[in-house]
């Protein structure tokens, strides 16, 4: 039956009928739904894992075992499971194995731009690209088909427009596969030198069998699919691209849609581009298929015409090939930019005040909601890297500058600390840092969009489980008991003394910021405050933590009552007593 | 005949439940539909746009400058940013309400005055109405996003039942009466 489903909706319905026993993932924009979406079928058994190194891994485990397996994430998250990654490509699987990796081109939600398909090359995996819902679905289940046959795992990927969007889906009934006999063969498993020799051999193999496979057969499937119109215009694309090319070019151009990225076939690009007059390559981020094409002598157009940078649409490919621009209405005014804020009532607002208030000069910062806090008017985030590099490179920072390790401290969330800022905590500890680590503990993965982990104590199916003990972690790593701070963030006062007698500690000290996300639903709100205008003097106090509730009104406070939660943090700033 | 909305607001104004609703109408209507919505990070107060597309086939899922037929807007500055995306001859359906964004709200931006009106200057076919009080009306402020559609719905030449259709499957339950509440009353501003 055809149903419009959101692109990571039908790859988990793909999971589903592919008879997929085994999801293990860490959620990351724009892949986060294909795990959840999962987890909603019974016959899955579905989890989210501490990192994505750890998710590569358990899929990996289940897929040696005899049964189908799969993990997702962002780009950035397959930088964390790239070890893995790497070798799982010469141990090859038993049961399939597929993972999902979602890039971001014009980082909607990212920190960068990298393009993904480098790691299949790199890694010598086999590749998949669907341009829509429908080949989500059938793309995803073509994986595990040629992961059992060609004994590899496969990477589909996706990018933003295609995990966001939603289209028609063909959706079916599950196929259950009997799990495989697992039989012990070191030599296939074991990946010492002297096997993993052997088994390089045995991959160069295997990617001149997919070449092939790419070369004929993908083509015969609609896997790579040519389609001939007007041959002035030759293009060869995949995923989005293939649709943003469709729309603006229609039966001007012909077009060789690729859906396996790796590895590419040769003769059939070369037969393609004899046909046409101009070729063109349109793909977004990197020159990836043109370079294959100019390394086999193929003459073609790419990023001298294009672009690098940001994602591509309908109207770029319009106005390059074209040469044609669509005509516009502007309004003519001066239109403020709308970049995101912390939320009304969001917890990581009154411990930052509260940095603010202890002295603090310096944050290394990670990624979460809290990133936001670089920011004005709150700008207290110096830097942001990757999961879990506020506490690592904090250490880094007050070994070079040991002078001000009592003006500096790092923030973490809760799950990006479980990711990968408890052994930069280790570190910290082993190595006699006198470092601050805050950790925001909001009790959910929050700017995924509030998804469970190790220390909420509910699984991603809402059973009840064990539940990391922040302070005890810390306890275990190495840091004193006594140098362990708890506060509650919507008390400014309680906080800032927090974060003064942890930078007061003599060694390392972390200071656990607790409050869950407002915009959990088990949270119960305080009614909205409100602004009496007799007391407010107009001092703007209260406009320093950047709630987006508050504004100025003839030169006084007003608050949203649609927005306010009820905080109360704002009124601790309001010397009159206005705020109430 | 391909047809482009824009739904255009702050995050946190609940315009992924407007184009859902949309989308059950067009697929109701038996078109072939694609949408496009942005998650995560952008969604806490930002800008946020969802491409609604419909007709006998879709290829690409978003909207580019030019495009749209309809641009419904939860927010005026909001109108105003993404105008250039519509059709010279399209139309704009925005609510009157202001949101300061951050820029503005600490005194680094002005909220400019005269938004519609340089909407309607630039030659746009604009019909504007006040949803919050609206919503209000029907039992709550978050109930702007299904007055809005009940005020576009009236202007997609889709009769009013298959919307109505549309909103019992895509709300929950304890809140039908008043989002069918909402609906009405935007149907029949």
């Amino acid at each position: 039956m055809k149903k419009l489903l959101l692109g990571n909706e039908a790859v988990a319905a793909g999971l589903y009928e592919a008879g997929v026993k085994v999801v293990s993932s860490y959620p990351g924009t724009p892949s986060t739904e294909v795990t959840e979406f999962a987890a909603k079928y019974d016959e899955i058994y579905c989890e989210w894992a501490p990192n994505e190194k750890v998710a590569m891994e358990v899929a990996f485990g289940a897929a040696v075992a005899g049964a189908r397996a799969f993990c997702a994430q962002k780009h950035v998250g397959l930088n964390v499971a790239a070890d893995p990654l790497f070798t799982a490509s010469y141990t090859g699987v038993n049961a399939g194995m597929v993972i999902l990796v979602a890039d971001d081109p014009g980082m909607h939600s990212s920190q960068n731009e990298q393009d993904s398909r480098h790691y299949a090359q790199a890694s010598k995996i086999m590749m998949l690209e669907p341009s829509d819902s429908d080949e989500c679905l059938k793309f995803i289940k073509l994986a595990f088909e040629l992961s059992e046959r060609f004994d590899t795992p496969v990477i589909l990927r996706e990018t933003t427009r295609i995990a966001h969007s939603r289209s028609l889906a063909e959706t079916g009934e599950r196929v259950e596969p009997d799990n495989k006999e697992y039989t012990k063969n070191p030599q296939k498993y074991v990946m010492a030198p002297a096997n993993a020799k052997v088994k390089h051999i045995v991959v160069e193999q295997r990617i001149l069998d997919q070449t092939a496979f790419a070369e004929k057969e993908a083509v015969e499937i609609g896997l790579n699919k040519v389609e001939y119109y007007s041959k002035k215009i030759g293009v060869i694309t995949a995923g989005v691209c293939y649709d943003y090319a469709k729309e603006a070019l229609g039966d001007k151009a012909s077009y060789l849609k690729l859906g396996c990225l790796y590895p590419l076939p040769v003769q059939l690009i070369k037969d393609f581009a004899a046909q046409c007059e101009t070729v063109y390559v349109i793909e977004e981020l990197d020159d990836y298929i043109e370079t294959h094409c100019l390394k086999n002598g193929i003459n073609v157009r790419g990023k001298a015409d294009f672009t690098l940078i940001g994602e591509y649409s309908q109207s770029l490919i319009a106005k390059v090939v074209l040469g044609e621009e669509k005509p516009t209405i502007k309004a003519d005014i001066d239109i403020p930019v709308r970049p995101p804020v912390l939320c009304a009532g969001c917890p990581h607002r009154g411990l930052f005040y509260a940095l603010k208030k202890a002295g603090v000069e310096t944050v290394t910062g990670d990624i979460g909601c809290y990133t936001l806090g670089a920011s004005k008017p709150i700008g207290m985030i110096d830097t942001c890297l990757c999961m879990g590099a506020s506490v690592s490179s904090l250490h880094g920072r007050n070994k070079a500058n040991p002078e001000k390790a009592n003006k500096t401290v790092a923030v973490i969330g809760d799950s990006t600390f479980i990711h990968s800022g408890v052994t930069g905590l280790i570190n910290i500890a082993y190595n006699k840092s006198n470092s601050v680590s805050i950790i925001l503990d909001n009790s959910i993965t929050g700017m995924t969009g509030h998804q469970q982990n190790p220390t909420t104590g509910y699984t991603i199916k809402g059973d009840p489980t064990s539940a990391v003990s922040l302070e005890k972690l810390a306890v275990a790593v190495g840091i004193p008991e006594s140098n362990i701070f708890v506060c509650d963030p919507y008390n400014l006062t309680d906080s800032e003394q927090a974060v003064r007698k942890a930078l007061d500690c003599d060694g390392p000290a972390v200071v656990i910021s607790r409050r869950p996300c407002a915009l959990l639903k088990y949270v119960k709100h305080n009614p909205p405050l409100s602004v009496d205008k007799e007391k407010c003097v107009g001092c703007k106090m209260c406009m320093r933590i950047g709630c987006p509730a508050i504004s100025i009104k003839d030169g006084k406070a007003q608050i949203d009552s649609t927005q306010c939660l009820g905080c109360d943090v704002c009124s601790q700033l309001c010397k009159p007593g206005a705020i109430g | 005949m391909n047809k482009s909305v824009m739904i255009v607001g702050v995050g946190g104004q609940g315009t992924l439940l407007a184009s859902r609703i949309l989308g059950a109408v067009l697929l109701k209507k038996g078109y072939n539909v694609k949408l496009s919505e942005v998650h995560g990070m952008s969604q806490r107060g930002g800008s946020v746009v969802t491409y609604v597309k419909y007709g006998d086939e879709i290829a690409s899922p978003i909207i580019e400058k030019g495009e749209a037929d309809i641009i419904l807007a939860f927010e005026q500055l909001e109108a105003a940013r993404w105008l250039e995306y519509m059709k010279p001859d399209g139309k704009v359906i925005v609510n009157t309400q202001k949101i300061d964004p951050m820029s503005v709200v600490i005194g680094d931006a002005v909220y400019p005055d005269g938004v519609i009106d340089a909407i309607k200057a630039a030659g746009a076919d604009v019909l504007e109405l006040d949803a919050l009080p609206v919503a209000v009306e029907a039992g709550s402020p978050k109930a702007v996003n299904v007055v809005l559609i009940g005020a576009m719905a009236k202007h997609t030449g889709i009769e009013k039942e298959t919307w109505l259709e549309a909103v019992r499957e895509c709300v929950p339950a304890k809140f039908l009466d008043l989002n069918i509440k909402a609906f009405e009353l935007g149907y029949n501003i």
